[in-house]
């Protein structure tokens, strides 16, 4: 396990809803909710199911594999706190099985990231929390 | 829609990098400008409305009692940022058909440089926690990830969004009140470095500090008015299906080839009475370039992917076939959130435009806003 020391990125602000995420994550698992009326996957959380307009949900573990929906390459930081990150890149990711989409930093040959590319997740322990990352999977490049 | 009102006026401070004064007496200097180019008494102003990103401005009360206006019909302030402009004088008219107000400023104002930045700004919303602690941590990269997936769908690449910072440049050195004027070419802004890829520095709107407003009359008061009356004849205000959990959660929005142009196009153009084909000047919101790309799709204005050979051409120049953000967007002239950019519109239809007024300007489209949810209108020549 990688442990990460933040030094300036902030911590997640953690609320009812999402303290369950932030704990699974902290255990390495990706925790999401299902509607258990209509049985969508959803994220972020959150207390009704944006697709039914239900309540009622319960929590399911995801692989954390998936695809880039779109990326971007950070060459310069645009807050204090990044400037020592710089460059990386954040993707949003379309999570496979139907999966909701979730955004995350893509680690490895940042050159290489492309739109489509299968990505596997990486969980980075900072001090007080666990970030959800991707890599690249192998033979990422859509078939 | 039915309403009848009109845009009769527009003001602006200048725009700079330190003002060295408030908000609020900005907002007052835009207003009574706006006010005063209207040819409107103040005591006749019975309406103020603006917009404001994490309380980075002042309240519509505050502007209407340093102004010593009349009692107030209407005074609203949306939490809101570039989305705001058009869905403002949509509600402005809105209010002035159902005899709520009969002349209504419209402001936005903010010491955007040497105060809060919007740009570095943290949007404290539920959706905060999924982003800030990643990195994904500025306005910029939510436009970015868009505009990313934008070319890839539609097989654009970097010199579609480089047609754009360049032709509204060249706009821009026709413009005295814009902040960047100085020429830039196809290779020079390929040039640049990138920033957040896909974009470079000429890519992204300027922070300024300054404000901007427009008065909104009744159409049969704006007739006896100074200048002739750009004609609103239509407004819309769209938010796309799951829209998220706040101004930067777009995880449940699952098109981002798409914004909210493309789903309020029917109603803006139908009740207008008018086709995206009798557009003769558009000013399509830019804090980004490929916003401009993205809306003149969303409009049906451009065929989908064709907005970026569009631009490429020529035909948003002012000889061209659709002048595109004549006063240099908000690339050039300076981030006012889009308040310039109906400010522009109407200008434009009143053929105030000067160096840079486009040759047919009877029917003019503006948007506002970037991704999930934004607004537009269509303003009209008095016909």
């Amino acid at each position: 396990m990688s442990v990460v020391i933040t030094q300036n990125v902030p911590a997640p602000q953690v609320d009812i809803e999402s303290r369950p995420y932030w704990d699974a994550l902290r255990e390495h698992r990706i925790s999401v909710q299902r509607c258990t009326t209509c049985g969508r996957l959803r994220f972020p959380p959150m207390p009704g199911c944006p697709y039914c307009g239900a309540r009622g949900f319960e929590r399911v573990d995801v692989s954390g594999e998936g695809r880039v929906y779109s990326f971007v390459r950070v060459h310069r930081a645009l807050t204090p706190a990044m400037e020592g990150e710089v460059p990386y890149v954040v993707a949003v990711v379309q999570l496979d099985g139907g999966g909701p989409r979730i955004i995350g930093r893509v680690d490895g040959d940042l050159a290489a990231v492309a739109i489509d590319d299968a990505v596997v997740p990486r969980f980075v322990d900072h001090d007080t929390w666990t970030e959800l990352r991707f890599t690249r999977a192998v033979g990422a490049q859509k078939p | 829609m039915t309403q009848r009102a009109a845009i009769t006026g527009v003001g602006y401070t200048p725009f700079s990098r330190d003002s060295g004064t408030s908000v609020l007496d900005l907002a007052a200097q835009a207003c009574q400008a706006a006010i005063d180019d209207a040819g409107l008494a103040r005591d006749e102003v019975d309406g103020v409305a603006s917009f404001m990103v994490m309380h980075d401005s002042v309240p519509s009360q505050a502007v209407a009692t340093v102004l010593a206006l009349p009692e107030q019909g209407l005074l609203l302030d949306l939490d809101l940022g570039g989305q705001a402009p058009c869905y403002l004088v949509t509600l402005a008219a809105a209010a002035i058909n159902a005899g709520l107000a009969r002349n209504v400023v419209v402001f936005r104002a903010m010491n955007g440089r040497s105060g809060d930045r919007v740009g570095t700004m943290q949007f404290h919303g539920m959706g905060a926690q999924y982003r800030y602690p990643l990195g994904y941590d500025a306005y910029m990269m939510y436009v970015a990830m868009w505009g990313q997936r934008f070319l890839h769908e539609t097989g654009g690449g970097p010199e579609d969004l480089g047609a754009v910072a360049v032709a509204q440049r060249k706009y821009a050195e026709l413009n005295p009140r814009a902040v960047r004027r100085s020429p830039i070419d196809i290779d020079a802004y390929m040039a640049q470095p990138y920033v957040v890829e896909p974009f470079r520095a000429a890519d992204c709107t300027i922070e300024v500090d300054g404000a901007c407003a427009v008065v909104v009359s009744a159409l049969d008061r704006a007739r006896d008015l100074r200048h002739p009356p750009a004609v609103v004849a239509s407004g819309a205000y769209r938010a796309v299906k799951r829209s998220g959990l706040d101004i930067g959660d777009h995880l449940l929005w699952d098109d981002y080839t798409r914004n909210y142009t493309s789903f309020l196009a029917g109603d803006l153009f139908g009740r207008a009475g008018v086709s995206p084909r009798d557009v003769q000047v558009a000013e399509i919101y830019d804090c980004f370039s490929s916003t401009v790309l993205i809306g003149l799709e969303g409009l049906g204005i451009c065929g989908r992917g064709e907005a970026g050979a569009f631009v490429r051409s020529g035909a948003t120049a002012l000889d061209g076939e659709l002048p595109v953000n004549t006063h240099g967007g908000l690339l050039a002239e300076g981030y006012l959130h889009g308040m310039n950019t109906v400010a522009e519109a109407a200008l434009q239809v009143q053929g105030r435009g000067g160096d840079r007024q486009a040759p047919n300007h009877e029917v003019c489209a503006v948007t506002s806003g970037a991704l999930m949810d934004g607004s537009a209108l269509i303003l009209t020549a008095d016909r």
